[in-house]
C-alpha cells in the first residue's frame, strides 16, 4: 500500500512562504526558511529557553513571540497577542510577522531588558562569553541603555559537585537543565526551587549533582550559570580551536568537540547544530576524562555557523543584516537630496533646507544607535 | 428587596448541616437533575441561563462547558476553583463557610452534566477551617446517597475531593490550580492546549469558581430560562460582591446584576455609603487586578450614563475611562488613601504572587514595586512615571497566563488617573514621606 | 514541638490520614497527594525540615527534589523551625485601608520582632502574608486554622495575652 504523505502546511514567515508538516511550530517554520537559504537566518526567532531536543522546553522566556497577523486560512483573524513561536502550531495559510512588526522588535527589546535587569554584566570573567546566548541575544535585539537603577538579585552560593559549577546570578530560569535532567538521567536532584524572581536553581540541601550525563546541563544551559569547572577561567573561547572528534564509548554516542589551546584540549562538549543544540548528548566519562588527543579519533575541524563570536567577525557580518525596523522605515522613507538645486538667499527656501538637514543629521544618529 | 439565588437561606440557622439545608429545599435540584434529566439537558439549563463566569474572566459557563471533550474510554474530571485569592474577593470563603451544602449540590449537578465521576474542590490551604467544614458536609451528603455509588439509585457515580492548596495566588489561574492539584509548582501551563482538551492528568477538564457552581441548584430547579431574565443583557442573574474599603458596612452581598455603583455604594441594603465625615476618591471594582477609577467615572461613565453592576457597563469606555467587572472585589477608597503608597501595596502582591516561570512577569514585577516602593519612599525623580507605565505596557499580553495582566492593570491605570498624585511625590518627597501623608490637589492631608 | 525530629514518621493516626489522603487520587496519580500531605507533616511538627520532606517523598514514591521545588514555592509551609504560635497577618491592600499597618506596628512592637523572627521565649512567629480572603473583616491575621478579624490594638493586646498564658 502507498504511504499517504500528511498534506503540507503553508505558512507565510515574514513574506516568506514555506511549506511544513503538520504539528509544526512556527520557531521550526522559520528554521526551514533559513536552512534553506542561509541569507535569510537573521529571520529565525531567538530561543533563551526553547531548546528542540527537550520536548517540554518552551513559551517560557518570551524572546521569541511574533504576531499572527491571520490565524490560518479557515480563519484569517489576526491573533490578539503575540504568540511565542515556539510552541505554536502552524495552520495552514497562517500568517507571521517577525522582523517585519516593529511591535515585536519592541516587545522582543524589553524581554532583553527583563532578562538584563538580574543578570550580573560580570562577562568579562564568565566562562560562557563568547557562546553565551544572552550575550547574542542581548547584542541583536537589545538596547545599549539599561533604565534599571534597582539592586540586582543575588543568591547564596551552593556547591553542586566537582564537575559543574553554579552561577545562579546568571541563570536566566529557561528550565533546560532540569528537563535534561529528567529527560536522560535517572533521579534528578536538582530544580527549580522558590517562586517569582526569587527562583533558584538548587538542589535544596546542598548536594552533588552526580550521574554519568550530568555535564550535559553545562551545554544546554544558553548563559554562564552551568560551566565546566575543569574548564574554569583556563581560556576565552574564541582563543581555542574546535575540532570534532569521536571514540568508541560504551555510555553514549562518543561524538564529541574537543576544544584545543595549541596542542591541549582543554575542554570537551557535546556537538551543537546551527541553532546552538545538543542533539547527542555525552557521558561523563568523554566530557571530563577523555582530554589527551590519543582518546580521540579527529574528524576534522567544528563548522561554527552562529551563536559564537568563533566564527570569526560574526557579529560584523550580522550587523549588516541585523533586523532593525528603525533602520528599515528610515531606509524605505529617507529621500535622495537633490543637489541640483540653485543656491538661494530666499529665507523660507533655506529654513526649508535645514528642516532636511535635520532629517539626514537623523538618520545619521540613527545609524549610529544601531551600530 | 432584590431576588437571592446563592445567599437566600444563608442566615437561616444551620444552615451548614444538611437537615436543615434540606428543608430549605436543598438537594433537590441533584434529584430533578439526575432523575429527570440527561447530562445534555443539564448543560443546555446552563447555557440559558448565560451564567458568566464568576471569578473574574466572566466566561460564559455554559459555553465553557460545551467545549469538553469526550474521547472514549478517558475520565473527565470537573474541578471547582476555591482559591480565592484576589486582593478584595471574599465571597467565595463566605459562601462555602456559611452554606457548603449549596457548593456540593451544585458539584453534584455539574459533575454528572459532564459525565465526571471523581471531581475536586481546590481550596486555598490558609481556608483550613472551610476545607474541614466542606469535608463534614461531604460526608453529610454521602451518608445521605447523595454522593458515593449509584447516587439515588441511578447508577451515577461520583467522588467529591476537597483539595488544600498551598498558599499561591497563582493556583488561582485554572492551569496552574490543575499543576497544583497535581502535586506540583503552581506554575501556569502554556496554551494551547485547553484545559477542555488536556486537563488534570492530561484528561478533559473543567474549571469553574465556586459561585459559578453553586447557582447551578438555582438554574436546575427554576430553569435558564428563569435565570436569564434576572440581570440586563449578557450579564445575567446575580452576583455575589465583596465589598470592603472605606464604606460603612463592608461585607459579602448578593445583587442582581443591573443594579446601579451609586445605590450598591450608598444604599443601605448594600455598602450604606462612605464612612461618616469621609468622601468618595476612588473604586477598585472587580478585585486589585482590574483598573482603579476615580470618584468622576464611578457612578457615571464618561459619557454620562449611570454605571451598572453589570461586565458591560463596568467595563465601559475601555481602560481609558472604564473597569471591569471581574470577580467583585468592590474597594472603595475615601480621600484618606493614597493611590500611590496603595499601588505599591498592589504591586508587591504581583511580585511576591509571581510564579517566575516567564521573564516578562518574572523580572517586570519586581522593577515595578521597586520603583513604586522609590516614589512612595520620596527617592523618585520625573522619569520614573513614565517607566512604570512603560515596563506595565511590556508585560501587559506577554505573559504566559493573566497574572502579568493584571500586574499592570492597576499600576497603569492608577497613573492614568492619578498622576498628579505621583507627580507630588516626587515633587514634595518631604510631605509625602509622613506618616499618613495624602495629595489633596494642592495641599496635603497629614 | 519544633524540634528538628530525629526519627521522622508520623504518628500512627496521622499515618492512617495520610494513606486515606494518598488514596483520593487515581492510580498512579499519588503525587497529587503532596500539598495536603505536607499540611499534616506540619500540623505534626510545626515544620518542614528537609529530613520530613525525605519521608514525605519516600511515602508518596517519588523523588525528594520533587517535595522541595513544591515545599518552596508555597508560603504556607514553614521551612525553618518557628514559634509555638505563628501569626499570620494580612499586608495587602484592603487590610492596609482598614488600619491595618497600624495595627500590624502595634503588634511588632508588643512582640519585639519582626516578620520572619520568633520571640526569644519560642511563643510567637510573625509571617508577613498576602491576602487572605477576608478583606471586609479587615484587618485580618490568623494562627494555624483561626482567623481572627476586625482587629484593632485592643484585641491584639487581648489575643497575645490570652496566648501567653
Amino acid at each position: 500500500m502507498e504511504e499517504v504523505k500528511p498534506q503540507l502546511l503553508k505558512i507565510t514567515f515574514d513574506g516568506i512562504e514555506v511549506e511544513v508538516e503538520p504539528g509544526t511550530t512556527i520557531m521550526q517554520a522559520a528554521r526551514k526558511i533559513a536552512e534553506a537559504d542561509d541569507s535569510q537566518g537573521h529571520l529565525v526567532p531567538p530561543a533563551m529557553c526553547y531548546y528542540k531536543p527537550l520536548p517540554v522546553s518552551g513559551g517560557k522566556c518570551r524572546a521569541c513571540l511574533v504576531r499572527v497577523s491571520a490565524g490560518s486560512a479557515k480563519d484569517p483573524r489576526p491573533m490578539p497577542k503575540l504568540v511565542p513561536s515556539c510552541i505554536t502550531q502552524v495552520q495552514d495559510g497562517m500568517v507571521v510577522e517577525n522582523t517585519t512588526n516593529p511591535a515585536v522588535l519592541d516587545t522582543r527589546k524589553s524581554i532583553v531588558e527583563f532578562l538584563l535587569i538580574n543578570h550580573p554584566l560580570d562577562c568579562p570573567i564568565c566562562d560562557q562569553a563568547g557562546e553565551c546566548h544572552l550575550q547574542d541575544f542581548a547584542f541583536e535585539h537589545g538596547s545599549v541603555k539599561t533604565r534599571y537603577e534597582e539592586e540586582r538579585r543575588t543568591f547564596d552560593k551552593i556547591d553542586i559537585g566537582p564537575h559543574v559549577q553554579l552561577h545562579m546570578t546568571r541563570c536566566i530560569l529557561c528550565y533546560r537543565c532540569v528537563y535534561t535532567a529528567d529527560q536522560i538521567t535517572e533521579g534528578r536532584v536538582h530544580g527549580v526551587m522558590n517562586r517569582g524572581d526569587a527562583s533558584e536553581i538548587s538542589t535544596y540541601i546542598e548536594k552533588a549533582i552526580d550521574n554519568d550525563f550530568s555535564g550535559n546541563v553545562i551545554d544546554v544551559c544558553p548563559v554562564g550559570a552551568l560551566t565546566d569547572k575543569t574548564f574554569r577561567f583556563k581560556n576565552r573561547v574564541w582563543f581555542t580551536k574546535p575540532e570534532d572528534a569521536h571514540r568508541d564509548c560504551d555510555k553514549c554516542c562518543g561524538k564529541v568537540t574537543l576544544w584545543y589551546r595549541g596542542d591541549e584540549v582543554i575542554r570537551v562538549t557535546a556537538r551543537k547544530n546551527t541553532w546552538g543544540e545538543v542533539n547527542d548528548f555525552i557521558c561523563n566519562t568523554c566530557r571530563f576524562e577523555k582530554k589527551q588527543t590519543s582518546d580521540w579519533v579527529l574528524d576534522g575541524p567544528t563548522k561554527v555557523k552562529r551563536s559564537s563570536v568563533i566564527s570569526a567577525n560574526k557579529y560584523r557580518k550580522d550587523l549588516v543584516a541585523k533586523p532593525d525596523f528603525a533602520l528599515k522605515l528610515a531606509a524605505t522613507q529617507f529621500k535622495p537630496i537633490d543637489d541640483s538645486r540653485p543656491y538661494t538667499t530666499d529665507e523660507e527656501t533655506i529654513r526649508h533646507q535645514s528642516i532636511e538637514n535635520n532629517d539626514k543629521a537623523n538618520h545619521r544618529s540613527l545609524l549610529a544607535n544601531n551600530n | 428587596m432584590a431576588r437571592k439565588i446563592l445567599t437566600e437561606h444563608i442566615n437561616v440557622p444551620g444552615i451548614e448541616t444538611f437537615d436543615v439545608y434540606r428543608k430549605q429545599g436543598g438537594y433537590t435540584a441533584v434529584e430533578k437533575a439526575i432523575k429527570t434529566m440527561t447530562p445534555e439537558e443539564v448543560v443546555e439549563e446552563a447555557k440559558k441561563s448565560g451564567v458568566r463566569g464568576r471569578g473574574g474572566a466572566g466566561f460564559p459557563m455554559g459555553m465553557k462547558w460545551g467545549f469538553l471533550a469526550k474521547p472514549e474510554g478517558v475520565p473527565r474530571y470537573l474541578v471547582c476553583n476555591a482559591d480565592e485569592s484576589e486582593p478584595g474577593t471574599f465571597k467565595d470563603h463566605h459562601l462555602m463557610k456559611c452554606i457548603p451544602h449549596l457548593l456540593i449540590e451544585g458539584m453534584i449537578i455539574s459533575s454528572f452534566a459532564l459525565g465526571a465521576n471523581k471531581s475536586f474542590i481546590y481550596v486555598r490551604g490558609e481556608l483550613m477551617y472551610v476545607i474541614r467544614i466542606l469535608e463534614k458536609a461531604i460526608a453529610e451528603a454521602k451518608a445521605q446517597g447523595f454522593l458515593g455509588k449509584n447516587i439515588l439509585g441511578s447508577g451515577y457515580d461520583l467522588e467529591l475531593v476537597v483539595q488544600p492548596g498551598g498558599g499561591a495566588y497563582i493556583c488561582g489561574e485554572e492551569t496552574a490550580l490543575l499543576e497544583s492539584l497535581e502535586g506540583k509548582r503552581g506554575n501556569p501551563r502554556n496554551k494551547p492546549p485547553f484545559p477542555a482538551v488536556k486537563g488534570l492528568y492530561q484528561s478533559p477538564t473543567v474549571v469553574n469558581n465556586v459561585e459559578s457552581i453553586s447557582n447551578m441548584p438555582w438554574i436546575i430547579n427554576n430553569g435558564g430560562d428563569a435565570y436569564a431574565t434576572i440581570g440586563i443583557g449578557r450579564s445575567t442573574g446575580t452576583k455575589l460582591i465583596s465589598a470592603s474599603g472605606h464604606i460603612q458596612k463592608p461585607g459579602v452581598y448578593e445583587i442582581e446584576l443591573g443594579v446601579s455603583v451609586e445605590e450598591f455604594l450608598n444604599s443601605d441594603e448594600y455598602c450604606g455609603g462612605v464612612r461618616k465625615g469621609h468622601y468618595l476618591k476612588a473604586l477598585v471594582a472587580g478585585g486589585s487586578s482590574v483598573p482603579i477609577l476615580p470618584a468622576n467615572l464611578i457612578t457615571k461613565t464618561a459619557a454620562g450614563e449611570d454605571r451598572l453592576m453589570t461586565y458591560e457597563s463596568l467595563s465601559d469606555g475601555g481602560f481609558a475611562t472604564g473597569t471591569m467587572l471581574g470577580s467583585g472585589g468592590f474597594i472603595v477608597f475615601d480621600e484618606t488613601a493614597c493611590i500611590v503608597r496603595n499601588t505599591w501595596n498592589f504591586s508587591r502582591f504581583y511580585h511576591h504572587e509571581s510564579c517566575g516561570q516567564c521573564s516578562p512577569c518574572r523580572e517586570g514585577t519586581g522593577w515595578m514595586e521597586k520603583v513604586l516602593h522609590r516614589i512612595e519612599h520620596g527617592h523618585g525623580s520625573m522619569h520614573d512615571i513614565d517607566l512604570l507605565v512603560d515596563i506595565s505596557k511590556k508585560i501587559e499580553g506577554n505573559t504566559i497566563c493573566p497574572l502579568g495582566d493584571a500586574a499592570a492593570w492597576p499600576v497603569a491605570s492608577a497613573i492614568r488617573h492619578f498622576r498628579d498624585e505621583f507627580v507630588w511625590h516626587i515633587t514634595h518627597p518631604q510631605e509625602a514621606t509622613q506618616p499618613g501623608a495624602v495629595y489633596m490637589g494642592e495641599m496635603a492631608l497629614v | 514541638m519544633t524540634e528538628s525530629p530525629n526519627l521522622v514518621a508520623f504518628t500512627p493516626e496521622r499515618l492512617e490520614t495520610v494513606k486515606e489522603i494518598i488514596a483520593r487520587y487515581p492510580e498512579g496519580r499519588q503525587k497529587s497527594a503532596l500539598l495536603p500531605v505536607l499540611h499534616v507533616a506540619q500540623e505534626q511538627w510545626g515544620w518542614v525540615s528537609s529530613e520530613v520532606m525525605d519521608y514525605v517523598a519516600g511515602l508518596l514514591n517519588i523523588r525528594p527534589v520533587e517535595v522541595y521545588e513544591v515545599a518552596t514555592f508555597y508560603t504556607m509551609y514553614h521551612l525553618d523551625p518557628v514559634g509555638k504560635h505563628v501569626i499570620e497577618y494580612c499586608r495587602t491592600g484592603p487590610c492596609c485601608l482598614m488600619g491595618g499597618e497600624d495595627v500590624y506596628g502595634h503588634l511588632k512592637r508588643k512582640l519585639g520582632i519582626e516578620p520572619g523572627e520568633t520571640t526569644a521565649d519560642g511563643l510567637f512567629t510573625l509571617k508577613e502574608v498576602e491576602c487572605l480572603a477576608a478583606c471586609g473583616w479587615g484587618p485580618v491575621f490568623q494562627i494555624r486554622e483561626q482567623f481572627y478579624m476586625n482587629l484593632t490594638n485592643e484585641k491584639v493586646d487581648q489575643i497575645i495575652e490570652e496566648l501567653s498564658k
